[in-house]
C-alpha cells in the first residue's frame, strides 16, 4: 500500500475544525493553568496547613505521574462520583490542572527570589500582607517567569493531543475518523503533525512578542 | 478506598510496572544516542549536518510525541515498516526525547568557557582532541543534572504507549478502570509505582553527579 496524500484535502475543513478545537483546548487550559498555577502557588508559600498540605500533596501526585494516568482518573474519578462532565470539560481541567502544578513551582521559587526589601517596603508604607502580595510581591514573580510559563503553555499544545484518549474532538481524534474512513493512517497522522507545527511555531512566535513586551516595559 | 481490590489486582500492577522499566531503559539509551549524534550534527562545521540536526530539533519538538508514536506504529506499514507495538513505542519515544536530548547536550557543551577550547588549541591540540581531552570531560559533569530533567520526563513519557496497546502502567490502570470502575484505586496503584521508580531514578542520578562534581 504506497501513499497517496491527495484524499487528505477532502477532509480539509474535518481538520481546521479539530486545530480549532485543539486551540480552544489549549487556550481554556492554559488560562487554568495560569490563574491555577498562581493561586496553588500562594497557598503552598502561605496557606493555613489544612489548605497547604492537600495542595503539596495533590502536585507531587500530579509531578510523579503521568498525564495520561491522570486525565483517565479526572474523567472516570468525576463519573464515579456522580459528575458526569463532557469530555472536553474534563479534558480541560485535567491538563489545566497538571500544568498549573509545574507553573505553580515556578512561581513559588520566583516568589521566594523577589527582593525582602519589596516586601519590607510596602508593610512600612502601612500595606497589609495581602495587599503586599497582591499588589507587589505577585505581580514581580510572575513577570519574571513568564518565558518558562511560555514553554509550558507550548508544552501544553502538544500534551493537547492526550485528550483524544478519552474522546474529546480535537486535532488527532478527527484524524482518527478520517482514518477510519480512509484508512491511511501514515498521511494523515503526517498532515496532523504538520498542523501541531504550524500552531506551534505561530504559539512560539506569540510568546517571544510577550517576552519582548515584558522585557521593554521593564 | 477498596484495599481487598488493590490486594487483588496489585501483581497485574508489578508487572506492568517491569514493562514500563523496560521502556524507560531502551528509550534512555536510544534517547541519549540519538541525543549525542543530535548535538554532534548541530555542532559540526559542516551546514548540512547542522541542518539536519536543527531540523531533526525543531521537527520532534514542535509535534505531539503522541503523534510521532501514531505515524510510526500506524503509518509505519504503508512505508513498509511493519513494528509489534513496543518496538514502535520504544523507537518513537526515543527519537523524540534525543530531540529535547540534543539541546541538553549541546547546551552543556557550549557553556563550557571558549577560554578553555582556544587554550587548548594554543598548545597544539587538534580540534577533536580538544574536544575529547578539555571540553568533553567538563560538560559531561554539567549535563548529569539537565539530563536527569528529560529522563525523569521520559519515564511519564512512557505512558503515551497505552494508547497503542503497550501493556504497561497505564494501560493496565486503564484497564482495570474499564473492569471495576475503581478510578482512584487504580490510580493511585499505578501512581506509586510510577514514583517509585522515578525516585530511584532521581537517586541515582544526583548520586552520579554528587561523585562527578568531587575531583
Amino acid at each position: 500500500m504506497g501513499l497517496d496524500f491527495s484524499v487528505v484535502p477532502s477532509y480539509f475543513s474535518v481538520l481546521l475544525m479539530g486545530a480549532g478545537w485543539t486551540i480552544a483546548i489549549t487556550a481554556c487550559a492554559g488560562i487554568i493553568s495560569f490563574f491555577g498555577g498562581i493561586i496553588f502557588a500562594i497557598i503552598a508559600l502561605y496557606g493555613h496547613w489544612t489548605l497547604r498540605l492537600p495542595v503539596r500533596a495533590f502536585a507531587w501526585l500530579f509531578m510523579g505521574t503521568p498525564l495520561l494516568l491522570q486525565l483517565f482518573l479526572i474523567y472516570f474519578g468525576l463519573i464515579q462520583v456522580g459528575i458526569d462532565l463532557p469530555a472536553f470539560v474534563a479534558g480541560v481541567i485535567g491538563l489545566g490542572l497538571h500544568f498549573a502544578v509545574y507553573n505553580s513551582e515556578l512561581i513559588q521559587a520566583s516568589i521566594l527570589a523577589v527582593d525582602k526589601g519589596q516586601y519590607e517596603g510596602a508593610r512600612t508604607l502601612g500595606l497589609s500582607r495581602g495587599q503586599t502580595l497582591r499588589r507587589i510581591v505577585i505581580p514581580q514573580a510572575v513577570r519574571a517567569v513568564i518565558p518558562p510559563m511560555g514553554n509550558n503553555m507550548i508544552a501544553l499544545l502538544k500534551d493537547s493531543a492526550l485528550v483524544s484518549v478519552i474522546g474529546v474532538m480535537e486535532l488527532t481524534l478527527a484524524a482518527q475518523q478520517a482514518i477510519s474512513r480512509t484508512y491511511r493512517p501514515f498521511e494523515f497522522y503526517l498532515a496532523v503533525a504538520f498542523c501541531y507545527y504550524i500552531i506551534n511555531l505561530a504559539l512560539e512566535a506569540g510568546l517571544r512578542h510577550l517576552e519582548r513586551r515584558i522585557a521593554a516595559s521593564r | 478506598m477498596d484495599l481487598e481490590l488493590i490486594l487483588r489486582v496489585y501483581p497485574f500492577f508489578l508487572e506492568a510496572a517491569w514493562v514500563t522499566i523496560e521502556l524507560s531503559v531502551l528509550t534512555a539509551i536510544l534517547g541519549l544516542t540519538c541525543g549525542a549524534l543530535g548535538a554532534a550534527a548541530r555542532m559540526s562545521r559542516m551546514s548540512l549536518f547542522r541542518g539536519i540536526g536543527a531540523a531533526y530539533v525543531s521537527v520532534f519538538r514542535g509535534t505531539p510525541a503522541l503523534i510521532q508514536i501514531f505515524i510510526l506504529y500506524f503509518g509505519g506499514p504503508q512505508i513498509g515498516i511493519q513494528l509489534d507495538s513496543f518496538s514502535a513505542g520504544t523507537i518513537a519515544l526515543g527519537v523524540n526525547i534525543g530531540a529535547y536530548m540534543t539541546e541538553t547536550i549541546r547546551g552543556a557543551i557550549i557553556s563550557v568557557d571558549r577560554g578553555q577550547t582556544e587554550a587548548a588549541r594554543t598548545l597544539g591540540m587538534s580540534r577533536w582532541e580538544t574536544m575529547r581531552k578539555v571540553v568533553l570531560p567538563q560538560a559531561a559533569r554539567m549535563m548529569i543534572r539537565p539530563l536527569g530533567v528529560n529522563i525523569n520526563a521520559l519515564i511519564k513519557g512512557t505512558a503515551l504507549v497505552a494508547p497503542i496497546s503497550v501493556i504497561e502502567l497505564t494501560y493496565t490502570a486503564q484497564r482495570f478502570i474499564g473492569s471495576t470502575y475503581k478510578p482512584f484505586e487504580m490510580f493511585l496503584l499505578s501512581g506509586i509505582l510510577y514514583m517509585a521508580i522515578i525516585y530511584v531514578v532521581g537517586q541515582g542520578i544526583s548520586w552520579l553527579d554528587r561523585r562527578a562534581q568531587i575531583t
